[in-house]
This record gives C-alpha cells, structure tokens and sequence, in this order.
C-alpha cells in the first residue's frame, strides 16, 4: 500500500501553483484533500510523477455571496461547505447532498474542486452542480477560463479541465422560488451512489413551472435531460422517458437495467415530493 | 520497508503538544510516520486506503484518516494522537467504552473514540441514528456495533449530567 515514487511541490500562491503544473504536464497531479488520489496511489491506480499540493496556497477556500451569485473555492472542505449558513440559504441542495457524501472524516479533509474534478460518476457533487446551474471557473498561467458544468462533466473521470489548470471556484446563480431535492440509493451510508438525483424546481401556484436535474451513478457523467425536465414541467409521467433516453452504467454490484429501476424510482419520489411541496 | 536510497522529506511540526523536527520518506503517510519514527502507535493502519478509520488522528483540530495524508503534509501543522486526546469527550467515552464494552481486541478503539468525540462536540445529546451515521466510517469487527452505539450514547448522557471525572 505504498504508492509509487513522486516528487512533491507545496505552492503558497495560486500563480506558483500553476507555473509548477504547466511545467509539470500531463505527469503532475494536483493534490487537494486526497481523499480519492491517496487511495487511487495507494493502490497504484495512479502514479503521478509530481504530486502538487493545493492545501497552502492562500485564498483557495472562501465561501461568499457576490454580485447575487454564491462563490465557494474549490478548496472548500465538504465540512465547511456543509456547515456554511450562506450555502444552506443560497443553495440548500448541497448540504442535503454532503450529508450523503462519504463518513464525517472524509468530510474534514474533501474538498469540493478535488471532487469535481476527479468527476467520479457516482459522485454527489457533480450533479450538484448540472442541476444547480452552477460554473466551474478555471485558472491557467494564461488566465481565466469559465466552463458551465453542464459541459464540464465530460465522461468517466473526465472533464473541461486542461492538465495546466486548476479549479478556482464554483459560482452558483441565486435559486429564490427554487426547491431543491436530492436523494441517492447506497448499500451503506456514506458509500458511493449505486444511483442519486439531485433536481432544482421552481413552483409557483402549486406548479413545477421549470425543472433542472442530474442523476450521480446512473451514468457515466451528469448532464442536463431537457426531455425530462420539460416533461415534469407538462405534468407528465417523466421517469417513463428514462428508458429511452438513459446509457446507465453496469457493473457486476449494479447492472444497468438495476440502475435504470433505481433513477426511475428516484424520479418518481421526487416529482411526488415537489408537487407536494409545491 | 522503504529502499535506503528513498527521497526524505523534512517535517516540523507539532505532535501532541511537543515540537517535533525530524524527517520522514516523500510518500510515506502521516500514520506510518508517527507509529514508526515517533513511537505513536496508538493510531493503527487497517486498510491502508480510507476505508477504516482505525488511523483516525486529529490534525489542526479535525479528525481526518492518518493514511490519507502524507507526513511532509503535517509540516507546519499541529498533530493530535489518542495518546494525547484530552477534553472531557475523551475521558467520558473511554470510561463508556470500558463500561459497556464496546471493544474486544481494541483495534478500531482509538479510531472511534476521536470520531465519536468530535460528535459529541458538535452534537451533545446525538440520536443513536445520529451516533450510527457518524461512526459510519470507522469500522469494528468484533462488537457488531450495538455496545460501541451504546457506550457514545452513556458518553452523552454522562457528560449532560455532569457525572464524568476530569471533566
């Protein structure tokens, strides 16, 4: 369980952070909370040349609201996030996600851009992120770069990210007259969704009038399903649509079409629950 | 073991309130470090990947899993080991565990007492699903968890009733 060799960089400021990734290329790793990349060497899954830790570079890790829109730096521990009041007023989707993600240990040292970049497909957050609307802003020696999270997950552990960047923030729109509503199927708690939902919907007059959602552990990244958020504005029997429109993962634990009963289930009880809440 | 030739890392730190100099190898993690180099051995190494939580250590003030961070990542930082834990959480949770014997071989002990800990912190009279969920990390496998359940949760109530020496 000793991971293979590597060379170690610990930056204090993002601009020297990202001259020691640009330099290091495709064989450098940023290094957040390790939570997923000290096991992942552990087993020697990876094998990073340059691990570049992330956790003393100033200025990382702040959580404010601007301009209406709520900022948390990638290097916000899951703890702190889950903790934040400005999160549970501006977006009380992800405490009710963090609540699901991993054991409180875990939580202490995770960070939200180490799991948003990782995009690991049963990860809580990215989907999180796909039904809040959410933007992942990047930084390179070159400059800014700001991605929607629709099109930042991209695949199995794959996402925008270029290998000379890191995550600065996420910026999150104000969501008044949104309800949000998350949950996940696990064998234990705090172990990864076999299938998870996370939906944002404005009601008005009793109505579900707009609908954003993304599924974690269904398939291999979250996206946005406009079929099926049109058809639970319509008032339709939206989970029906799934079949059709879903490329659910298999594994020998959850095969596909167990995954697929799995989001039309979590779909169902959150349509019954945002009528209901309506 | 390591080869002789292995890149060292230097680490200065605090480790259970004493300053600590010393070096460690680049990828070795915090747990191996402080059970070998340091003699702490009261933090253990059960799966070696996250999972356990028997490394269970608290570093700035938060309990985190010794195997999942580096020892060069404690430079600068202030350790805390079961040997050291202190504060009247510690001492009521290890009279429980004693009391309801909520261990057998022991070796998930220390692991669950800072875990449980910090619950009771946070949370000074927690639900026993509430205890449950926040041990959910941390596994045993002697006890099947109803003494461990039951010893946080006369922890509790010990510590609400004032009835906990040193505390």
């Amino acid at each position: 369980m000793t991971p293979a060799r590597f060379a170690y960089a610990r930056p204090t400021t993002l601009e020297e952070a990202l001259g020691i990734l640009a330099r290091g290329g495709e064989e450098a790793a940023p290094l957040a909370g390790g939570q997923s990349l000290m096991p992942m060497m552990a087993m020697r899954v990876a094998r990073p040349a340059l691990l570049v830790d992330l956790n003393r570079v100033a200025g990382l890790d702040a959580i404010a609201l601007e301009g209406g829109v709520l900022r948390i730096g990638a290097m916000a521990r899951h703890a702190a996030v889950l903790a934040h009041p400005l999160v549970a007023a501006e977006a009380p989707l992800l405490p009710r996600a963090l609540e699901e993600v991993a054991h409180p240990a875990i939580r202490n040292r995770g960070t939200l851009g180490g799991s948003l970049a990782l995009a690991d497909p049963a990860a809580e957050l990215p989907a999180c992120m796909v039904a809040l609307d959410a933007t992942i802003v990047l930084a390179s020696a070159g400059g800014e770069r700001r991605v929607p999270a629709a099109d930042f997950f991209q695949g199995l552990y794959a996402t925008a990210r270029r290998s000379d960047e890191l995550l600065l923030r996420v910026e999150i729109p104000r969501a008044a007259g949104w309800t949000p509503w998350f949950a996940e199927v696990a064998r234990r708690r705090g172990d990864y969704a076999l299938a998870g939902l996370a939906v944002m919907a404005r009601c008005t007059a009793g109505r579900i009038v707009e609908a954003r959602l993304g599924f974690c552990g269904v398939e291999a990244a979250p996206r946005r399903l406009p079929a099926v958020e049109a058809a639970l504005v319509a008032g339709e029997d939206a989970a029906s649509r799934l079949p059709a429109l879903l490329e659910p993962l298999g594994s020998a634990e959850a095969p596909a079409g167990y995954r697929l009963h799995l989001a039309q289930v979590l779909l169902r009880r959150a349509t019954e629950a945002l009528h209901a809440a309506a | 073991m390591l080869p002789p030739d292995e890149p060292l890392a230097e680490i200065a730190c605090t480790v259970n309130g004493r300053r600590v100099a010393g070096r460690a190898p680049l990828r070795q993690t915090l747990v191996e470090w402080l059970r070998t180099e340091l003699g702490l051995t009261g933090s253990h190494v059960g799966c070696a990947h996250g999972v356990c939580g028997a490394c269970h250590i608290r570093l700035d003030g938060a309990v985190v899993r010794g195997c999942l961070v580096l020892a060069v990542q404690a430079d600068g930082s202030a350790v805390e080991t079961i040997e050291a834990a202190t504060g009247p959480e510690v001492a009521a949770l290890r009279e429980a565990f004693v009391a309801h014997a909520g261990l057998q071989c022991g070796f998930c002990t220390p692991g669950m007492i800072l875990q449980a800990a910090e619950l009771l912190q946070r949370e000074p009279s927690p639900s026993r699903e509430a205890i449950r969920d926040h041990l959910s990390g941390n596994y045993c496998r002697c006890t099947g968890y109803h003494q461990i359940v039951d010893a946080v949760a006369s922890a509790a109530a010990a510590l609400q009733s004032g009835g906990v020496e040193g505390a």
